[in-house]
């Protein structure tokens, strides 16, 4: 396989199987309910504090792009509203990807290569414990939890960002920022977030779990690993909120169109 | 007891370099049996394919009725919890500290409860001579002791097939000779089925029943150790012997115009050693699978080179590793 597309697809389709196989062992007994809620505190606690520094600038930045256009064309009361769909339907999600894809999954994935070029999950393996039930499956789902909650975290926080820089630099009126919260966004917004977020949880832990487990060639093959890791998960995931923001544009009627 | 391993026209290959091909030997069931090869020759590969970490390209691997490389996956994790392999550093946890590592099989296979646990973990380390460690995380003790607490993992759960995958890589030659003193009473005292992986000569020449030797990408030959240690094979004898004269070059094989220019000078190998008395049990016994010194000699019409089975078994009095 030296044609690099070939590879790429090889890899692609690798992937794809294995996150099949993951799907496929999530249901099987017994639950690993200890490991689950380890790595999902440890996938917390590596995560939260990065995402709430980076949502405060991002929703004060909107509301600074937004400030002096809106007071120009006189629709200053519109900022929160402005503030809460472009937090809460994209940047919540993507904010809560990148931090889970960089903080997360670069752990995950360093984690999981150590573990295979120590030989620790050949000899799993051997002791009849299949690394994927054990191992995968609760980092996949104690990703998808804490993207969940994070991307909550990250709206609340953003909006919050916004709301002070608006109404304390800007010079907004706090009535208008809130009462207009509800003049463009909608619920379906905030479960079109979660879902975002749930899928990208899913994603940055199966993509690091997958190059961890497939990690080769010492302590520089899961540098490596890591670094492609994060790499392929930020492509996935602009891809993957492109395509789910069409279908939701789709789906679900907007207001005010 | 132990169960045979019946290994049929195996074969295997990573993309287009082939690491060895149709390999057929059987692992008698109790006995104790060395791979030996020079370096890079497929050997921890072969291990792998054993216990199905691999997919060989053809072959099979019989253990009773089941073809591991056919079996379909959740078969084969119970097929698996029949062996106990021993990887080259151990292969812990980092994660848990010795106890817990040497638990971790009975606690995901087994509802023992915590006191029986600690009693089969305490009984295991104890055979390793671990005792006092178990708090350490294998982060900080040493290669030889990760080892020995990998090999009580591997021996937890009593498996009928151990795989040691160069024990004695790494170890000082006490400790290689400890180590191999605890596979001979070991295999006293389960009688299951073992194949050492190495190139240590001297562990090849003492300590298995049988031994096998791959050489380019094949087996070159497999059997009971007097067949091989009185062989006159040019492999078997440059290798067994550690000698730079024979087919075996730096790089891999000699190619034919070193082997002519050696042939004209008239290097020759030197006539072969006595063989040396395999090791026998600590405690004076016997194992199951022994067989007396140049039976197999004697039942083929072999005459062993002199001195051979002279020398007094080395036995040594305690097994504390």
């Amino acid at each position: 396989m030296s044609n690099p597309a070939g590879l790429a697809l090889r890899r692609s389709g690798e992937l794809f199987a294995f996150s099949l196989d993951a799907l496929r062992a999530v249901p099987r007994r017994p639950f690993q309910v200890r490991e689950f809620i380890q790595q999902a505190w440890f996938i917390a606690s590596v995560s939260i504090l990065p995402a709430a520094l980076v949502s405060i600038p991002f929703g004060a930045v909107i509301a600074l792009q937004l400030g002096s256009l809106v007071r120009q064309l006189g629709a200053q009361s519109f900022t929160g509203a402005a503030s809460v769909l472009a937090v809460v339907r994209e940047a919540g999600p993507i904010v809560t990807a990148l931090i889970i894809a960089g903080a997360g999954g670069s752990a995950i994935c360093a984690d999981l290569g150590a573990r295979k070029i120590r030989e620790e999950l050949d000899a799993m393996e051997v002791l009849g414990i299949d690394p994927l039930q054990r191992l995968v499956v609760p980092r996949v789902l104690a990703s998808m939890l804490v993207a969940v909650l994070l991307n909550g975290l990250v709206s609340v926080v953003g909006v919050t960002g916004g709301y002070v820089f608006n109404v304390l630099l800007q010079g907004g009126t706090p009535g208008a920022y809130v009462a207009s919260f509800q003049a463009l966004g909608q619920v379906p917004d905030l479960v079109a977030g979660e879902f975002k977020a749930l899928v990208f949880g899913a994603v940055a832990a199966l993509v690091a779990c997958y190059l961890g487990m497939n990690a080769k060639g010492g302590p520089k093959g899961v540098g490596d690993a890591v670094n492609q890791a994060v790499v392929v998960t930020f492509m996935l995931l602009f891809a993957l909120n492109f395509v789910i923001t069409a279908i939701y544009f789709q789906v679900v009627p907007q207001k005010g169109s | 007891m132990g169960v045979a391993v019946r290994v049929e026209g195996l074969t295997k290959s990573f993309g287009r370099s082939p690491v060895w091909d149709d390999v057929t030997l059987t692992l008698p069931a109790g006995e104790i049996s060395v791979l030996l090869g020079p370096s890079g020759t497929g050997k921890s590969v072969f291990l792998k394919v054993l216990v199905g970490l691999l997919k060989p390209d053809r072959g099979s691997v019989w253990i009773d009725g089941d073809d591991l490389p056919r079996l379909s996956e959740r078969r084969l994790y119970e097929v698996r919890r029949r062996f106990g392999v021993l990887f080259q550093d151990g292969a812990l946890f980092g994660s848990m500290n010795i106890y817990d590592n040497v638990a971790f099989p009975l606690r995901e296979h087994t509802r023992l409860s915590e006191a029986t646990i600690r009693e089969a973990v305490g009984q295991k380390l104890e055979m390793v001579g671990l005792t006092g460690s178990e708090r350490k995380l294998p982060g900080e003790i040493s290669g030889g002791m990760r080892k020995r607490a990998g090999l009580a993992r591997a021996l937890v759960l009593d498996p009928e097939i151990i795989l040691f995958d160069e024990p004695d890589s790494g170890l000082d030659p006490v400790r290689t000779a400890y180590l191999n003193q605890l596979i001979i009473d070991l295999n006293q005292q389960t009688d299951a089925t073992f194949l050492i992986v190495t190139h240590d000569i001297n562990t090849a020449r003492t300590v298995p029943d049988n031994i096998g030797l791959i050489y380019h990408g094949k087996l070159a030959m497999f059997g009971p150790r007097e067949m091989l240690l009185s062989s006159t094979e040019p492999v078997v004898r440059q290798f067994l012997n550690a000698q730079r004269i024979g087919p075996i070059g730096m790089a891999e094989e000699k190619d034919a115009t070193d082997l002519a220019a050696e042939a004209a000078s008239g290097a020759q190998l030197p006539p072969l050693p006595p063989i040396q008395r395999q090791l026998q049990p600590s405690d004076g016994g016997t194992r199951r699978a022994e067989r007396t010194p140049g039976e197999w000699c004697r039942g083929h019409g072999v005459i062993p080179p002199a001195g051979s089975f002279t020398e007094p078994p080395r036995t040594l009095v305690q097994v504390t590793l």
